[in-house]
């Protein structure tokens, strides 16, 4: 089946750092898994093993029914033979090529008049007219970067492998290219698999999110999944956010957005790519949410969302209290505002956030 | 001047370098990229006629070639003449004497490509070969033009192993810089003084025009 791939490898280093990592998912034509975690999680090593660059010492890895990788019967496919594009931060173009040698590279069995062609589609394609004859060292790095993705998909590879691919960039170049990059996997119909360390990157443009820490995975699932139900505090803390929600931007006034989340309605501010219309996250940390019993308490807060106790889970000093308000959100209290408050599950609150507490991420 | 055994010296200086250029490429490819255990052995090989005397490595390739042994005997039944005092035994010697001053560079220059750059050719779908010819080489040129003018240089200075291995022959082995020796022996030290003159000049005018070139193709290297 198309994007469907089963990964169970572990890795010993030279240094003793272990690497692992075990799921078997498919990866839609033109979604993305992204593989997200702290510098340092292995996360490269996954994606190496997966291109073929890094051979692991056990396990396998099955990509559409083919056998990539098994060291039990000491089967290793070539990277030539996988047929994935490999963008990396590092953009890694051919100095001594144009931009348009550097996408026809991988077209060499092809004629000269196809390989023309293919290069100026996906010139086109990646929004690089005009620079074809340009040398990557004559490139910004957001130019560079759409070439080499250019380059990785011309072969039109089975899948595409991102490396932290908007690393090098600044922020309005990142954020730009991550919906370019969107936008071209669902025009070519290519699954990917992207690796960040960027919490909002992973969020913005993982259809699913994969997490790693300290060398092993430790959880998979589709984003608001993760971040709804963590699987271990290590996980929570990598992701450092409590809750996150889906909601659609409703209307806009004043640099202030209203958002929607099924029949709750938040006020947040206004961020780049927030037009109207727009899906979006809308994230909450748990220290930003004050938990009232009186629901009319006056304060400078703009949402005051009634909902009911569902939860408490004590964690040292503090208290997290999880509220049904339309949607689940976390809210960090201390102990003794628990018990002034006698809040148990089940008990009528009033959850409070500061429009400005409220972080809202597009999704591309 | 002795314009015969220049002639003889630029002959064998431009054989040299043309079959170290064959012959260096495979083997600086294997130094620079293969992960044996042992390959340091090898790389002290080619590197010892850096520090071996001369009369060393020529006394050790007369030994080679002379018809006792099995190369050299290979050698007679296969072309029917003796390699010792010849031009072809000239270029044998001067071969492994330049080795060093052609690999080194060569496999330095391999070495240096980007390891990136290899990877994301191989995921492009080409062979390790086809990534060395598409990619190595070219950014290697740099390193491959010094090698081959190295050795060019070198062998063009040579005097031990010539005088070991190819004698004194008037246009056959005598090289440029026996002529010079033989002129001062002969007390001619105006010959001498101008046959120098002519190598000196020469030689830097080589190695001027090569650091120039290497600038400009060094400019072409992205900024790191």
């Amino acid at each position: 089946m198309a994007g469907e791939i089963t990964i169970d490898i572990a890795h010993r280093f030279e240094s003793g750092v272990e690497v692992g990592a075990s799921l078997a998912r498919t990866i839609a034509p033109g979604s993305i898994l992204v593989l997200f975690g702290p510098s340092g999680a292995g996360k490269t090593t996954i994606l190496r093993a997966i291109a073929g660059l890094m051979r692991p010492d056990r396990g396998r890895i099955v990509f559409e029914g083919r056998q990539w990788f098994d060291a039990a019967v000491d089967r290793c496919v070539r990277p030539q033979e996988r047929r994935v594009g490999y963008v990396a931060q590092e953009t890694a173009l051919f100095p001594h090529l144009t931009v348009r040698a550097n996408i026809e590279y991988g077209l060499r069995a092809a004629t000269a008049e196809s390989r023309r062609q293919r290069a100026g589609e996906l010139i086109q394609l990646v929004g690089a007219r005009g620079l074809e004859d340009r040398f990557p060292r004559q490139l910004s790095g957001g130019q560079a970067q759409r070439i080499a993705l250019a380059r990785a998909l011309a072969p039109s590879p089975a899948m595409l492998l991102l490396d932290e691919p908007f690393g090098a960039l600044d922020a309005a170049t990142r954020r730009e290219l991550r919906s370019e990059v969107r936008g071209v996997l669902r025009a070519t119909g290519t699954s990917a698999i992207l690796v960040t360390h960027d919490r909002l990157e992973a969020m913005a443009m993982g259809d699913e999110l994969a997490v790693m820490i300290e060398g092993s995975l430790r959880q998979i699932g589709s984003v608001p999944e993760v971040f709804r139900r963590p699987a271990d505090p290590a996980v929570a803390r990598s992701l450092d956010v409590e809750t996150v929600v889906a909601a659609t931007v409703d209307g806009a006034s004043g640099g202030l957005i209203d958002l929607r989340i099924g029949h709750a309605r938040l006020v947040a501010i206004a961020g780049p790519e927030c037009a109207v219309g727009a899906e979006v996250f809308a994230c909450m940390r748990a220290e930003d949410v004050v938990v009232q019993r009186d629901a009319s308490a006056q304060g400078s807060a703009r949402n005051h969302l009634p909902g009911l106790v569902v939860g408490i889970e004590p964690e040292g000093a503090i208290d997290r209290v999880t509220v049904d308000c339309g949607f689940t959100l976390v809210a960090a209290i201390t102990r003794q505002s628990r018990e002034e408050l006698a809040l148990v599950p089940g008990s009528p609150v009033t959850a409070a956030i500061k429009a400005t507490a409220i972080h809202v991420v597009p999704k591309v | 001047m002795d314009w015969t055994s220049i002639w003889v010296s630029v002959r064998l200086s431009a054989v040299t370098m043309v079959i170290l250029a064959m012959v260096g490429v495979p083997v600086a490819y294997w130094i620079a990229f293969s992960r044996w255990r042992w390959k340091f052995l090898v790389e002290a090989v080619v590197a010892l006629p850096l520090v071996l005397p001369p009369t060393v490595l020529g006394f050790y390739v007369l030994m080679a070639i002379s018809p006792a042994s099995p190369i050299g005997r290979g050698y007679l039944r296969a072309f029917g003449s003796t390699l010792p005092f010849s031009f072809q035994g000239l270029v044998v010697a001067s071969v492994l004497y330049s080795l060093p001053f052609a690999v080194q560079p060569f496999s330095a220059a391999f070495a240096g490509v980007d390891r990136r750059l290899l990877e994301a050719s191989w995921c492009l779908g080409e062979s390790r070969l086809a990534t060395f010819i598409r990619i190595v080489l070219p950014l290697s040129v740099p390193g491959l033009v010094t090698g081959m003018v190295l050795s060019f240089a070198h062998t063009l200075g040579e005097f031990g192993v010539v005088l070991m291995v190819g004698g004194n022959v008037p246009g056959v082995t005598r090289t440029v810089s026996i002529s010079i020796y033989d002129a001062v022996q002969a007390l001619d030290y105006r010959t001498a003084g101008q046959t120098s003159l002519l190598l000196l000049a020469g030689s830097f005018a080589i190695l001027a025009v090569t650091y120039a070139l290497q600038r400009s193709v060094w400019a072409v290297w992205p900024a790191k």
